[in-house]
């Protein structure tokens, strides 16, 4: 009984380990590809990153839009209960605005693209590998790494801190709708409330998490597609795994980046 | 290049998998201009051995050798350009399936000529009516059906003229006149383009129409590489049985149950 328990503890932290050597290759691997490209001329495909990024940001969009909007209403209601108490209702605008531009937005932002892009990249690279189309690019002299990866990567990276920066934008509007329909504080003292609050470090330690948020959808979306072996059942598998990884990861490096923000004050 | 040296020398391949031998020690030695063809029962390690052939695959021993190189001492960048002058047609085709079929037959040429789009274009527009799909360009591969993807697969191996050509599985669930039409587009490329072909194949009919030699794998080893005529008038039990289509003994289910009553 505490044998077998043992044993597959053991076999899941060998797996563990296992999966993010190969995902650490994948991405020194990539970051190779990019150098090598360099000295090339082109360091990463430039067409296939644009048309990935308007993949990645064009389905996003109104998601995140709505989702933002919708958690800046929360946001503000839930901190007017208790600044109410303090009389101190005028507060709501520096709450909202700090808590959506430092943690919020960003972390909202890429659990929506890790659902919808990451599960895309996973099972769209699965399938090729599935297919043997991944073969077929290496068998072509064709690089799957900087033909398929770094693309995403790159596009995922340029689009993940602009959804978060409109996630930002729309944020504070829902705070801002909360604040004079509800709460009744006038529209300009809330603006000029946020403006005093935010300095930019804030929505740079944002941008900064959003970044870091983008390699890890790309790196676990696209290991787990390319890992995939056998048919096409392990697709669906590869994709519920890139989402699922892809959304403790972005915890786990929010509680990293944020305690190292928060260290360095 | 020596004269006299084979184009693709295998040594001495071994390979398995979790504790399963799929390649036992394999040696094979295919002339340049040669066709072999290479049988032998599904899961007797003959994909396996294309996909070392083509270093897709490493090895666990041995090695492939070709016009004199050792395929797997080679790095990446050299590798990619030997394979520029290789073709493979994989078994399902393995087409993008993001790309119409006259994009995957342009992929290759973008890749590694500095073609313009437009001279793209019409080599793709040549490499698909040579196997009779010129009218089929436009469309996706998930609208063609599984013959003409496998064409299709073919004219895009063959894009940047190879002198190497491998096929995977031809003819497997094609019908007869399909599949007799994509031997003859074998023997024709052969006859004018001199590549050297390796064909991987269960068919015992469109190998005999193809093969300037046969190589007969079972139990991950060659048993027999000989002409086909050789190998029509083999004794060998295991060829005859391939070749009459007989099945093994294991499997000779109204013996074993005599066997299973009389003991």
């Amino acid at each position: 009984m505490l044998s077998t328990a043992l044993r597959s503890a053991g076999r899941a932290t060998q797996n563990l380990l296992v999966d993010t050597a190969s995902v650490w290759r994948l991405a020194v691997t990539a970051a190779s590809r990019v150098f090598q490209g360099a000295f090339r001329g082109e360091a990463v495909r430039f067409r296939a990153t644009i048309i990935q990024s308007v993949r990645a940001g064009n389905g996003s969009l109104p998601l995140v839009g709505l989702i933002s909007f919708l958690v800046g209403i929360i946001m503000a209601l839930q901190s007017a209960y208790q600044l109410g108490k303090l009389g101190a209702l005028d507060l709501v605008a520096n709450l909202v605005a700090i808590s959506i531009t430092r943690e919020l937005a960003p972390l909202l932002t890429a659990i929506i693209v890790a659902g919808r892009f990451g599960s895309a990249i996973a099972a769209e690279l699965a399938t090729m590998k599935v297919s043997q189309e991944i073969d077929a690019l290496t068998v072509m002299g064709i690089d799957p790494i900087s033909f398929l990866v770094v693309p995403r990567l790159a596009a995922l990276m340029v689009t993940l801190p602009c959804l978060t920066i409109f996630s930002d934008v729309l944020g504070i509007v829902g705070g801002l709708a909360v604040a004079t329909g509800v709460l009744g504080i006038g529209m300009n003292g809330y603006i000029a409330n946020t403006f005093d609050a935010l300095v930019l470090k804030d929505i740079l330690t944002g941008l900064v998490k959003s970044v870091a948020f983008a390699g890890i959808i790309g790196l676990i979306g696209c290991h787990q597609g390319l890992q995939t072996r056998g048919g096409a059942e392990e697709v669906g598998r590869a994709t519920t795994a890139a989402v699922v990884r892809s959304i403790v990861l972005i915890i786990c490096a929010d509680l990293f980046v944020t305690a190292f923000f928060y260290v360095r004050g | 290049m020596n004269a006299d040296e084979p184009a693709i020398e295998v040594r001495a391949l071994r390979k398995s998998y979790g504790g399963r031998t799929v390649l036992n020690g394999v040696d094979l030695e295919v002339q340049q201009g040669e066709t072999m063809v290479i049988l032998g029962a599904s899961g007797s390690g003959k994909s396996t051995l294309l996909r070392c052939l083509i270093g897709l695959e490493r090895p666990d021993e041995g090695t492939v050798i070709i016009e004199g190189t050792d395929i797997f001492a080679l790095d990446s960048h050299a590798l990619s350009s030997l394979r520029r002058r290789m073709g493979m047609a994989f078994q399902g085709g393995a087409l993008f399936g993001s790309m119409t079929v006259a994009g995957n037959i342009e992929l290759p040429l973008a890749e590694h000529t500095r073609l313009p789009s437009s001279t793209r274009r019409i080599v793709a527009r040549i490499k698909l009516g040579m196997v009779g799909l010129e009218d089929a360009m436009d469309q996706l591969p998930s609208e063609l059906s599984g013959g003409m993807r496998k064409r299709a697969a073919f004219a895009r191996a063959t894009a940047l003229d190879p002198e190497f050509l491998f096929f995977d599985e031809p003819s497997a669930g094609l019908d007869p006149i399909t599949a007799a039409g994509l031997d003859r587009l074998l023997v024709q490329l052969k006859e004018s383009f001199n590549v050297t072909l390796v064909v991987v194949t269960h068919e015992m009919v469109s190998a005999f129409a193809i093969a300037d030699r046969l190589a007969l794998m079972h139990n991950g080893r060659f048993i027999v590489i000989d002409s086909p005529s050789a190998v029509r008038e083999s004794q060998d039990p295991i060829v005859r049985r391939f070749l009459d289509r007989r099945p093994p003994e294991s499997l000779d289910g109204a013996a074993r149950f005599r066997k299973f009553f009389t003991d």
